[in-house]
């Protein structure tokens, strides 16, 4: 028998806006009226901002360690702009871009590298789920959360964010093959910075395209420029239209690139060639919206001028509020661990002030401390 | 009323919870035509149909992980896994998040998941089939562990963990699954998760034991002839340490049993807190009957390792003769 093809398949790569400046009329034309290019490009600009603010915050020590989202704000941006409002955004930690633009408050960001949970309390009605830190394990959340939506017969979908590194883990594919399987609309998003802090993409993937991996699942995948506003949001439109009417998943890879550090906490210069940097650097995602809104007189310097003063205004207060939020108490990371305390739990944290054992509340000469404010507790 | 046994009274618990909440669904592997391996969820597929009872791929941090996801999205999903041996592969979800979600969130995003497993040694089964980890989950601030030892506390206490709001591993003592019948009612009732049971009343010793080891520590007392206090913890966390203080004072001397390995065995909880409540009350040092800090051995040698009523037997005299 002569040998036959069994599969075949090819990977879309969608670039609509590129970083000459190159504009495709065909596919670009009315996919972004002009009025929210400019909101897209002020919501790009206000969250550099707000990342290169965060970044002196920790140097000055005023916050804990922060991975910046610098280069990558065109990915999770185009998402959220598509997704309905009620669509699940599960993200890992570089998509600070999508939740401002959901409407999560800039401190809620702030709060949760500042070490304090509140940051994560968010209301249910932004629809996101907080930060992630074990990477690739969010994916599986989305899959469950599209799947409640399914289960109740609504429309709902979920879109999830992961690196390429994540891609390696196995929740990834469990996470796949379950929504491919089970039917389920998820939209992965696959940020493919090409560093998992040092680790170079090729250590995670060996195909030519992280997009691929979705063919394994059975699901139609993209590649797209991450860069380009414009294609983010082109393929955000295929994939959760796909999702919402098939009630099937979507891959995206979306290509980009970590022009920062992975965090505060580590130095990418040790890895990564300068060269490789500044090249990325001209492929910055505001810096072509800005071009192209100046060709379409959408845009000037006084405009650019006056949407910095707005940003350093509602950055500094955000950081405000996110400093001068009431210390949290001691007792606060006992009270949210059950929805009723355990007995045995609640003598811990009435008699934590005494010893670590807790066994023995007499010690205890009183406990108007739990009342009292937390004179003593987060300098 | 019914004459029924552990594996009949979970899979009535399941019905009723899935009657009277649509919110309840069931997912994991062969949970749904084949109704499930050990036929707990038999007939459930057919009863409240596929969307409702879910065979999943074959993924346990996929079981798991999707769980959580369909918890934060408002659902009470009752997941299995197949075995404790393969809990592995979900420790991260279970710990990473299902724990945490509603403490790292400050309450926004409760996990109301039950995680139903089937756990212990003695039906020779093969390797990573035996094993008794209650003792990590007990470990991991966020969760709760509940092991029944009867049908009739099976069904009180997985109605109480499917309508806890926070996730449960609800062990499954595997080799009393159809070893005994008793009456369990029809009418529901709730056995509410960190209250322990006692079994039989006596003055000369304490036995605190939990799951299946608590059939063993019942034939030990028979035979021992003595006047002895059995607590079956029923939750190993939140444990009823209230219960176990009041019998120990009352007894002076108390032997722990249980299946898991002796070295940081929840048996070592339960002694700490036995010293640091009852120094005073005490004739006897405290004793554990407990399997090895070995590898839980293939069939052919499992009763070696999983305690019986002659080494409970032992520890009763050693203590009583203090």
């Amino acid at each position: 028998m002569p040998i036959t093809i069994a599969f075949k398949t090819e990977i879309p790569r969608i670039s609509i806006l590129d970083e000459q400046g190159n504009f495709d009329e065909k596919l670009g034309k009315g996919l972004i009226p002009d009025a929210d290019l400019v909101k897209l490009y002020e919501a790009m600009f206000q969250c550099r901002h707000l990342d290169g603010v965060a970044f002196r915050l920790q140097r000055s020590g005023r916050m804990g360690t922060y991975p910046q989202n610098m280069g990558q704000e065109a990915t999770s941006l185009g998402a959220a702009y598509v997704l309905a409002k009620n669509d699940w955004l599960v993200t890992c930690y570089r998509e600070n871009c999508g939740l401002f633009w959901r409407g999560v408050p800039m401190e809620s960001i702030l709060l949760h590298w500042m070490g304090d949970e509140r940051g994560n309390a968010m209301p249910r009605e932004h629809f996101a789920t907080p930060i992630a830190v074990p990477i690739g394990t969010q994916m599986l959340h989305a899959t469950g959360l599209a799947w409640a939506a399914k289960y109740r017969g609504e429309k709902q979908i979920a879109c999830t964010f992961f690196g390429d590194g994540a891609t390696s883990e196995g929740d990834f594919h469990e996470a796949a093959n379950f929504a491919a399987n089970l039917d389920i609309p998820v939209v992965f998003v696959c940020q493919n910075n090409f560093w998992a802090i040092s680790v170079p993409g090729h250590i995670q993937c060996s195909a030519p395209t992280v997009a691929q991996r979705g063919i394994a699942y059975g699901m139609p995948c993209l590649q797209v420029d991450g860069n380009d506003i414009f294609a983010t949001v082109y393929a955000m439109r295929m994939a959760s239209e796909h999702a919402r009417t098939q009630g099937k998943p979507y891959f995206i890879e979306m290509v980009t690139y970590r022009l920062g550090d992975h965090t505060t906490a580590d130095d990418a210069s040790r890895y990564r060639d300068k060269a490789e940097v500044e090249s990325w650097k001209g492929k910055d995602p505001l810096i072509r919206v800005r071009k192209h809104m100046e060709r379409l007189k959408l845009w000037d310097d006084k405009k650019e001028a006056e949407l910095l003063e707005r940003t350093e205004k509602l950055v500094a207060e955000a950081v405000a509020r996110a400093e001068n939020i009431a210390a949290p108490h001691s007792v606060d990371f006992f009270n949210s661990m059950y929805a009723e305390l355990p007995a045995d739990l609640a003598l811990q944290r009435d008699t934590m002030q005494t010893h670590s054992l807790g066994q023995d509340p007499g010690q205890l000469a009183s406990t108007d401390h739990l009342n009292a404010p937390a004179e003593h507790a987060h300098h | 009323m019914a004459n029924l046994n552990m594996v009949q009274a979970i899979n009535l618990a399941l019905i009723q919870e899935m009657e009277k909440d649509e919110r309840v669904l069931l997912l994991g592997e062969d949970v749904g035509n084949n109704g499930g391996v050990f036929r707990v969820t038999e007939g459930l597929q057919k009863r409240f149909g596929p969307k409702r009872v879910v065979d999943t791929p074959l993924a346990e941090s996929g079981i798991i992980g999707t769980a959580i996801g369909l918890a934060m999205g408002g659902l009470r999903p009752v997941p299995e896994i197949q075995f404790e041996g393969f809990l592995g592969p979900a420790y991260d979800q279970i710990c990473s998040h299902a724990a945490r979600m509603r403490t790292r969130t400050r309450g926004a995003f409760p996990v109301p998941l039950t995680i139903r497993v089937p756990v212990g040694g003695g039906i020779h089964a093969p390797e990573l089939h035996s094993d008794s980890p209650e003792a990590i989950y007990a470990h991991t601030p966020g969760l709760k562990v509940v092991m029944p030892s009867s049908p009739y506390d099976a069904k009180g206490l997985l109605v109480a963990s499917i309508r806890d709001p926070d996730p449960v591993i609800f062990f499954e003592p595997k080799r009393i699954y159809r070893a005994f019948r008793e009456e369990v009612p029809e009418d529901e009732y709730v056995l509410p998760i960190g209250k322990a049971r006692t079994v039989c009343e006596g003055n000369d010793l304490t036995i605190v034991s939990w799951g299946a080891s608590v059939i063993q520590c019942m034939q030990a007392i028979e035979k021992s002839g003595k006047s002895i206090e059995l607590i079956d913890l029923r939750t190993i966390y939140p444990f009823d340490a209230d219960a176990v203080e009041t019998s120990v004072r009352k007894t002076g001397r108390c032997v722990i049993v249980h299946e898991a390995p002796l070295t940081g065995g929840f048996g070592a909880e339960i002694s700490s807190r036995i010293m640091e409540r009852c120094f005073l009350h005490l004739e006897a040092p405290v004793q554990r009957v407990a399997g090895f800090d070995t590898i839980m051995p293939y069939y052919k040698l499992e009763l070696d390792y999983m305690p019986d009523a002659a080494r409970i037997g032992r520890a009763i005299d050693d203590v009583m003769a203090y």
